[in-house]
């Protein structure tokens, strides 16, 4: 057993952290987050000369092939930095989507574009009354001849604005929860009938509300099988789900770093912070739910490169369990030991702590994955 | 022992229950309820609403306007209150500064400030926090050198609630140095329009403005604005702290929330069951309750005290620490009540309210990140939670 990065993942880890400190302080993350498209078109393309959009594609469509533990070491440089550039929408959801369900062809259309930078997706499968239920689909297609008409609306699409393609989950048999019966398609941007109300996100992201009237798809747009995608959808969000946790480990590391410096710095009854025993235990507190949340992630992204399909489902629902632990632990704390400053816009340790927040709230809360671990057998 | 109400105490809450009913506006009920931010004429308008009925100072002496309720009808107006979703008044007038001039103030001070307090005309900051001196309070630098008839004021004051609104401010100064630090602190009151006052916003954690950092140069304050004498504010402060703190613990409000919580869990869908019926969640809320009941029935021990005449202020810290960690839970559990749409983030929205627009998600479901992530606050000011801890420690169990 060898638990330490390859000579490979290393270099990529330095790739990474030299860009984040060349280019990417809380101050440009903060501009970047507030104006405009919501982050830098320049730096998806230094992504894509990087190298960084092609980690998790097979190498015949031109990508890396470093599976999920080589997007752990990116998702974990994306928390660090805060990285506002649509990254898990395109790469982690919608590309890999394209990977495991499309047909050769629409592989080899799609996967080169996206890594040279070309081509940015998003992944529509959230509705009103969803919540953390990837089978609660109810938007619907009619078919008639060769065309599916879609109508209904998604919630909470992250990056649609940006996209230039829109992948959606949509009912085509069956009902509402139903497993059965779910079905992807690929929507061009600007697809008749499609309107959206963009907004920002908490977290300083952008996400939009999706609303689909009668439009107009063609047999051809759907990918992998009709009624089928009901388990490819499943293992795509628990992908996303390993790499949101390696995220918040980045996430993590910051706030537990920022507090331990703010309690040596900051000084109050004539001496630092860092001497009152009772706030050195919490910075402990930190430190070891850092490392602990460090091993699940290691786990979780591991297990999907190998592992079955309930260790997969243990260790990535334990992992967001963890997570879900972590913003007590790690965020709100971090938050009260700053003090009056922590509560601020101003400070970077209040939005590494509302990322953590919200990742909590992705792909299933701390009860759902707690849910979720205790109902899977290992076999 | 008895936890029953006289016959006197609900006829009470009877009058507390019909004069709400007829006079606390629907549209701030709906804001408080929904937690739209509050405008300074909000606060205005319900403050001289309780002025008119004579109600608006329960903790003040009757000669001064106060109410001569007994201590449980206070309780009991404070419950109704937040179970009618009123808006809390501020307390830097009515329950610090008030209470500062009746005990310290001279005949002059008392009869040009209280009347201000009372009718809201008059509105008040504090002016204790600096950004070198926040839990060690008595490090302050913020000098007052005596020239002749007024005291010259230099230094910064930050964190300072609703700054931007304030006519006058109390502040802690320093007018001497000695060699200990809490010897040389003075308590003053300055016009905030003063030449050599400058009030900079800093916008919170949930992108909205209510603090600010004061900074003060060469601000002329008369003498006869010193409160008490010069190097007595530290112990004015320490009274003020002391000082019969009703409702600290904010257990109405917390009920109203959790009332609240269950009406939205209600609505939201969970495996297709409503999320209230989900065992996990469902565990969670109950654990709120457990801690608030426990809550609620300390504060009522303490009440009892203070009715049969005793001194209370050992629970006080018990109460604030306690009290804020189940709001600080409560407004958690709202925000994951409505899973992905606690994201969507509306500025706009937290200031006014959804309006004519087509709410995202849930309607209320906008406020509840921003009110979870701001209400961390509350283990922070007022003396924070381990400062508390530190108090407990120290004057309760003696170590
Ligand atoms: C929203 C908001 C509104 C406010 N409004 C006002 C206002 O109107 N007027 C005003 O004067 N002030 C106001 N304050 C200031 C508030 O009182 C201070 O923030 C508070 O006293 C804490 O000080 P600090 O922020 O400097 O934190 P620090 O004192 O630097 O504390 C940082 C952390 O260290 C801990 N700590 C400090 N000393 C010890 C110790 N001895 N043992 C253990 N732990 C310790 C603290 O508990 C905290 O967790 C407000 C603050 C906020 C956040």
């Amino acid at each position: 057993m060898n638990l330490e990065l390859t000579e490979e993942q290393c270099m990529l880890q330095d790739i990474l952290s030299r860009f984040l400190s060349d280019q990417y302080t809380f101050d440009q993350r903060q501009k970047l987050s507030q104006q405009g498209i919501g982050y830098s078109e320049q730096n998806w393309q230094n992504f894509a000369e990087l190298g960084l959009l092609g980690i998790p594609f097979e190498e015949q469509y031109g990508g890396f092939n470093f599976g999920a533990t080589g997007l752990m070491i990116v998702m974990d440089a994306i928390g660090k930095g805060l990285v506002v550039e649509p990254y898990l929408s395109t790469v982690v959801l919608g590309g890999q989507l394209i990977q495991k369900a499309g047909s050769e062809a629409q592989k080899l259309d799609l996967i080169p574009q996206l890594i040279e930078g070309k081509l940015k997706l998003a992944f529509a499968y959230i509705e009103r009354q969803s919540r953390y239920e990837l089978s609660n689909v109810s938007l619907k297609a009619e078919r008639q001849a060769d065309s599916f008409f879609l109508t209904g609306s998604k919630s909470v699409v992250f990056n649609a604005e940006t996209a230039d393609k829109i992948i959606v989950t949509v009912r085509t048999s069956g009902n509402n929860r139903d497993k059965n019966g779910i079905s992807l398609f690929l929507l061009d941007k600007g697809a008749l009938g499609v309107s959206m109300k963009n907004y920002h996100t908490v977290d300083g992201l952008r996400a939009s509300e999706l609303f689909f009237d009668q439009v107009e798809v063609s047999h051809d747009a759907i990918i992998g099988e009709l009624d089928a995608a009901y388990p490819i959808v499943e293992q795509i969000i628990d992908g996303a789900s390993a790499a949101i946790c390696a995220e918040a480990v980045g996430v993590i590391s910051q706030l537990r770093e920022k507090t331990v410096e703010y309690l040596k710095i900051r000084k109050q009854f004539s001496r630092p912070l860092s001497d009152f025993q009772v706030l050195q235990h919490r910075a402990v507190d930190m430190f070891m739910a850092e490392e602990q949340m460090r091993s699940l992630s290691y786990l979780a992204n591991i297990k999907i490169d190998g592992g079955s399909r309930s260790e997969q489902i243990r260790a990535i629902s334990a992992a967001k369990v963890y997570l879900g632990d972590s913003r007590s632990v790690v965020g709100e704390q971090a938050i009260q030991l700053h003090g009056g400053v922590g509560v601020t816009d101003e400070l970077d340790v209040a939005h590494y702590y509302k990322r953590l927040t919200m990742l909590n709230n992705l792909f299933g809360d701390r009860d759902f994955h707690l849910e979720r671990f205790g109902q899977v057998e290992l076999v | 022992m008895d936890l029953n109400y006289t016959p006197e105490e609900k006829s009470f809450r009877q009058e507390v229950q019909i004069f709400l009913k007829e006079n606390y506006p629907a549209y701030l009920q709906d804001k408080v309820a929904k937690g739209v931010a509050l405008k300074k004429e909000d606060y205005v308008h319900w403050q001289k609403t309780l002025y008119e009925k004579g109600w608006v100072a329960p903790g003040w002496p009757v000669e001064y306007g106060g109410t001569g309720w007994t201590p449980v009808q206070k309780y009991i107006f404070e419950e109704e209150c937040g179970a009618a979703n009123c808006l809390r008044l501020t307390s830097f007038g009515l329950v610090m500064i008030a209470p500062v001039l009746l005990k310290y103030g001279t005949e002059e001070q008392k009869q040009k400030y209280l009347p201000g307090i009372l009718s809201s005309d008059t509105w008040w900051t504090q002016g204790y926090s600096e950004p070198n001196a926040g839990s060690d309070l008595a490090s302050l630098q913020t000098r007052a050198e005596k020239q002749g008839d007024y005291y010259l004021i230099n230094g910064s004051k930050t964190w300072t609630t609703h700054g931007h609104y304030g006519d006058m401010m109390f502040a802690l100064v320093r007018t001497s140095k000695e060699d200990k630090k809490q010897k040389g602190i003075s308590f003053i009151l300055f016009d905030m329009k003063s030449s050599g006052v400058s009030v900079e916003p800093i916008i919170t954690i949930d992108g909205l403005h209510v603090v600010n950092q004061v900074f003060l140069d060469d601000v002329k304050v008369p003498i006869e604005n010193l409160i008490g004498v010069e190097g007595e504010g530290w112990s004015i402060a320490k009274y003020l702290l002391q000082h019969e703190r009703t409702n600290i613990a904010q257990v109405p409000r917390s009920k109203k929330q959790i009332e609240r919580l269950k009406l939205l869990a209600e609505k939201e869908i969970h495996n297709g069951k409503s999320l209230l019926l989900d065992p996990f969640f469902r565990a969670k809320i109950s654990e709120v309750e457990v801690e608030l009941m426990a809550l609620e029935m300390t504060s009522l021990r303490a009440l009892s005290k203070v009715s049969v005449g005793e001194s209370s202020s050992m629970t006080s810290s018990l109460l604030k620490v306690k009290g804020t960690e189940v709001q600080q839970k409560i407004t958690a559990l709202l925000m994951e009540a409505v899973g992905y749409f606690s994201l969507p983030y509306f500025n706009g929205v937290l200031m006014d309210g959804w309006q004519d627009g087509t709410p995202v998600g849930p309607e209320e479901a906008a406020f509840l990140a921003p009110h979870y992530f701001d209400w961390r606050k509350t283990s922070i000011y007022g003396g924070s939670n381990e400062i508390q801890k530190n108090i407990v420690a120290k004057v309760v169990l003696g170590l």
